[in-house]
């Protein structure tokens, strides 16, 4: 059994297997890492940084770490949570993530992570962006106020040949994700609804069809995000 | 014990939260017991006739009056509690912050599709109307607030809690379901 490896996370001793993520070894059993720019099935990326635990006392993204033998990982210290939750603030403050007036609020995973670390205000002043908001498209509104550049949109929703329908655009403080014009005039009501499922806030919406499921109904209203590992 | 002072009021907001702070129904009779009610829309008192426990704050600032009557409440509130998203981030006022004041007065009082008696095209100038800030900000951008109160409106039980905590000194145990943001 030379590919099986023992590792620590918060002084629970877990078995897991050569070659994966700390992140899926976590998962695996029942430890729950927030994460925001990662998906499941695609590359992770480690640009978003809440998936950050302490390995062996020092900082590293989770999402994107293999495990090694002997890690002693440290996923729940105060440390972590604060700094954690200061990056939830930023994105916060950095958008106009307006809840209430929201399509995807309830749904909605930056939010969802806002609740499970306690964030009620920013620490942070409020920046209130002003920019543009791309209805376009026949199926989708791309409104870029809410957009935190996770790149989820980019990696996940592509056509039969594999061209990609989201992408980036402009450089650094003007960075932003742009769908492309002629792709999204003819882009499918199927990918449309993928494309506003996989983003984790409210930056894709699907046209037509706005605020379906009641209040109380919604995937973060009973339950906080990361309830369904912890099981 | 002596019962603990209480005022509330509604700057840039919709009263929403204040109906949400009535929704606390019958719990309404405990909590005359616990506070008494000094300025507020509930009572109609206008000013302040002394000192005061917990000042309660709905809504953001978007106007010079908000202003003013937030930093009245500051002067004369102990302890300050932002309810509501529009206090805490300016919520739905706020988004015209992307937008001029003069596009916004223009489509309000000149170009709307239900502008039809302003003939002369006037903006309202006159003195005794609050001057509009140049954006919405939150209560916490202007004066110190103490604790904050999220939702839209906050729900009945969250804002009943708190203040039980707030009164009796005691620590909230808040279920999962009652802080949202919407």
């Amino acid at each position: 059994m030379a590919d099986t490896i023992k590792i620590k996370i918060d002084g629970k001793e877990i078995i897991t297997a050569k070659g994966k993520t700390i992140l899926e070894a976590a998962t695996d059993n029942g430890v729950y890492i927030p994460t925001l720019c990662h998906f499941p099935g695609v590359p992770p990326k480690g640009s978003c940084r809440i998936c950050t635990v302490k390995v062996n006392n020092r900082f590293m993204t989770s999402c994107s770490t293999p495990v090694a033998d002997g890690m002693t990982i440290d996923n729940n210290h105060d440390e972590i949570k604060d700094y954690r939750k200061s990056i939830v603030e930023l994105l916060f403050i950095s958008g106009n993530h307006f809840c209430p007036a929201c399509e995807k609020s309830g749904n909605c995973e930056l939010q969802a992570l806002a609740y499970r670390l306690g964030m009620l205000v920013p620490r942070f002043p409020y920046s209130f962006p002003n920019k543009e908001v791309d209805a376009s498209s026949p199926k989708i509104i791309k409104e870029q106020n809410r957009c935190i550049l996770c790149k989820r949109c980019i990696k996940t929703i592509k056509d039969k040949e594999g061209k990609r329908y989201f992408a980036f655009n402009r450089r650094g403080n003007h960075l932003e994700v742009v769908l492309d014009k002629q792709m999204g005039q003819a882009i499918s009501d199927k990918l449309a609804q993928q494309a506003m499922e996989n983003c984790p806030v409210g930056s894709i919406i699907y046209k037509g069809k706005g605020f379906s499921e009641p209040i109380g109904s919604r995937k973060f209203d009973k339950k906080p995000i990361g309830s369904s590992i912890e099981e | 014990m002596e019962k603990k002072v209480i005022a509330t009021t509604s700057l840039a907001g919709c009263f929403g939260c204040h109906m949400s702070f009535l929704d606390i129904d019958e719990r309404l009779l405990d909590l005359i017991e616990l506070v008494e009610f000094n300025k507020s829309p509930i009572d109609d008192i206008k000013r302040f006739t002394k000192p005061v426990d917990i000042g309660i704050i709905e809504g953001g600032c978007a106007n010079s009056e908000n202003v003013e009557v937030l930093r009245y409440f500051r002067e004369n509130c102990k302890i300050l509690v932002s309810l509501g998203e529009c206090a805490i981030m300016g919520g739905l006022p706020a988004m015209r912050n992307g937008i001029s004041i003069d596009e916004c007065l223009a489509e309000a009082y000149l170009n709307g599709p239900t502008v039809q008696l302003n003939k002369e095209k006037i903006l309202p100038n006159d003195e005794e109307i609050p001057m509009l800030l140049d954006r919405v900000v939150p209560c916490h951008e202007v004066v110190k607030i103490d604790y904050f109160l999220p939702g839209c409106a906050p729900r009945a039980d969250l804002i009943w809690d708190a203040l039980v905590a707030i009164v009796t000194g005691k620590e909230m145990d808040l279920p999962y379901e009652v802080i949202k943001f919407d």
